[in-house]
């Protein structure tokens, strides 16, 4: 565990950029430290690893000082990775990630074939072991930097900013690979952020911190889209965390409607009667994937003109999405209600705006949000 | 007259290619002297400039003494010190090496300070020692630019190599003085196309030594 002990880093120019800090890093977790610019987030992860060293207070690693050990050596023991990756233009993506083994005194052979162990793990072809950064793209060269902090397999990963220089799409791909990777590896991580949105998505625990470099808030990302602290974390937060604590609610308690479900193939019979639990009808093709929404009558007077179907929004896998998906699908669906799909995009039943609400009530009334359903 | 004339008639003429006062004796001379200088610079102007581009101080004292030595007039120096310190190879070396330590401090210094700065904290972040930086991270990037300072020394060498002659020294300023003096102008030509010829040869040595030295990551991204 790391332990920040009332840590304050004050410049000679008078300057506090953190200010008597506090902190319980737990171990094998994502801890996001958040907070607007200024705020010694990066202060205080550089802290971690003596790039800047404290003016008052102390941090234990494991129970001991960190400055009880040489600092390289601590360095050595704790992966780094920075904004815009920082690679080694100089150098192939091969050799990039095998840094700090080579710093460890591994063999060159050793270290080689680790690097190419960890390309696979970060989810980097090994045809590019060859390849110089700028060949990479941006997002590419994130992966190599991912890697190389992975490659002595340090118990701790420190993070600053290190998808921020990405577009939202490859960040979102990065995200997902960094908790898929923490699935497999359960190390130790500090991560830096400005993005809220990321801090809710990625901690374990979320520290937001204040101008000025003090404590705002340290909680679970559910508890502090629900409980914020005070008025500056909900400001920090922005207006719609309401909607966005229902990422933390699983939508397996949802009750579907399978009867206004019909196959595009379906007798005019069959049409007719889906009607009554909804005001429209989920029109399917043949293997069962949703078209669109149809009026009951127009459906039952003939032949189903694909092209007059209404659009059905984003459909939410029941169990693996949560209730915000669910109720964003509602809501984008100009009928007002959503549709649910298996793992294979067949539809398995629709679901209202207001049956959503009666879910989002009953969930609030249980209290605690499971905390798995944000992914 | 035809100044390609001169240079033919020069070098066909057989009994200018052995002797002491033979091409090849002379070109040596004045690789000699040009290799000593440009090595003696080195020494001097590369560690100062590593180390002040990698600690990014001292830099204002730098451009002081880069400024000093380019306002030194070589062959002013040469006499001077001729005068002083009497015939011999030093009083040449002296303004050679003057000449050339500006060019290879100050481009080592900017080469070494405009690295970009986020490998650098990446290497530091992950326990590379300041030696290791330098040396792993910052020179194989500032390369390039560090031997481009290098050329621009020796090629100066090269041409100002010539006042050693003024001083009875040899090399290829032999050609140019004399032949001035005995109003040879065949052999006056002859010499500078020679010193020409031996500026295009390092400019070609240079370009091999950074294609062999040179990352393929770092010639192609800069």
């Amino acid at each position: 565990m790391i332990r920040i002990d009332a840590v304050t880093k004050r410049y000679p120019d008078g300057t506090v950029a953190v200010d008597g800090l506090s902190l319980e890093i737990p171990d094998r977790a994502i801890t996001v430290l958040v907070g607007p610019s200024g705020c010694g987030k990066t202060t205080t992860l550089r802290m971690i690893n003596r790039m800047v060293e404290p003016s008052e207070g102390s941090i234990l690693l494991d129970g001991q000082d960190i400055r009880q050990q040489p600092v390289n050596t601590l360095r050595r023991s704790m992966g780094y990775v920075i904004q815009n990756a920082g690679l080694f233009q100089h150098r192939t993506i091969l050799d990039n990630i095998a840094t700090v083994p080579r710093l460890l005194g591994w063999s060159k052979q050793k270290a080689r074939a680790r690097a190419a162990e960890l390309m696979e793990r970060v989810g980097l072809d090994t045809s590019l072991a060859k390849r110089y950064p700028y060949q990479l793209s941006g997002g590419q060269q994130q992966r190599v930097g991912v890697a190389r902090a992975l490659a002595a397999d340090p118990p701790v990963l420190l993070m600053d900013e290190p998808f921020s220089a990405v577009d939202p799409v490859v960040r979102k791909g990065l995200q997902d690979e960094l908790l898929r990777i923490q699935d497999e590896l359960g190390k130790t991580i500090v991560f830096v952020t400005h993005d809220i949105d990321e801090a809710v998505k990625l901690g374990t625990m979320v520290a937001v911190l204040r101008t000025g470099g003090r404590l705002a808030q340290f909680a679970p990302p559910a508890e502090l889209l629900s409980v914020p602290a005070d008025p500056f974390v909900e400001d920090f937060l922005g207006a719609d965390r309401g909607i966005r604590r229902l990422s933390f609610f699983p939508s397996t308690e949802l009750e579907l409607h399978t009867a206004p479900v019909v196959a595009i193939d379906a007798g005019t019979e069959k049409l007719a009667s889906g009607g009554e639990a909804a005001p429209c009808l989920l029109v399917t093709d043949t293997d069962g994937k949703p078209l669109g929404w149809g009026a009951p009558d127009d459906l039952a007077a003939g032949a189903i003109d694909r092209d007059r179907l209404l659009p059905f929004g984003r459909p939410f896998v029941p169990g693996k999405d949560s209730l915000r998906t669910a109720l964003d699908g509602a809501v984008l669906s100009p009928t007002g209600w959503a549709v649910a799909v298996d793992e294979e995009g067949r539809a398995v039943g629709v679901v209202s705006q207001q049956m959503i609400g009666e879910a989002i009530r009953a969930a609030h009334a249980e209290g605690r949000p499971d905390a798995k359903a944000a992914r | 007259m035809n100044v390609l004339n001169f240079v033919h008639a020069f070098l066909s003429d057989s009994s200018h290619w052995h002797g002491y006062d033979g091409i090849p004796t002379r070109v040596g001379e004045h690789l000699h002297y040009t290799l000593q200088a440009l090595a003696i610079a080195a020494a001097i102007a590369l560690p100062v400039g590593l180390v002040t581009g990698h600690t990014v101080r001292g830099g204002n004292v730098l451009a002081l003494v880069a400024t000093a030595g380019r306002a030194l007039p070589s062959f002013g120096l040469l006499v001077l010190l001729f005068i002083w310190i009497g015939f011999g190879l030093l009083p040449v070396m002296i303004p050679l090496v003057a000449l050339a330590v500006p060019p290879i401090l100050v481009t080592t210094f900017e080469a070494i300070r405009s690295v970009d700065p986020s490998p650098v904290d990446a290497a530091r972040g992950m326990g590379m020692s300041e030696t290791r930086v330098l040396f792993q991270v910052e020179i194989p990037v500032a390369l390039p630019l560090i031997l481009s300072g290098l050329l621009t020394a020796a090629i100066q060498i090269v041409s100002t190599a010539t006042i050693a002659a003024y001083v009875s020294l040899g090399g290829l300023g032999r050609y140019i003085i004399d032949g001035l003096y005995q109003k040879n102008y065949e052999k006056v030509v002859g010499g500078a196309t020679l010193v020409a010829g031996m500026a295009l040869a390092t400019l070609a040595v240079f370009w091999l030594v950074s294609r062999l030295t040179v990352s393929p990551g770092v010639r192609r991204s800069s």
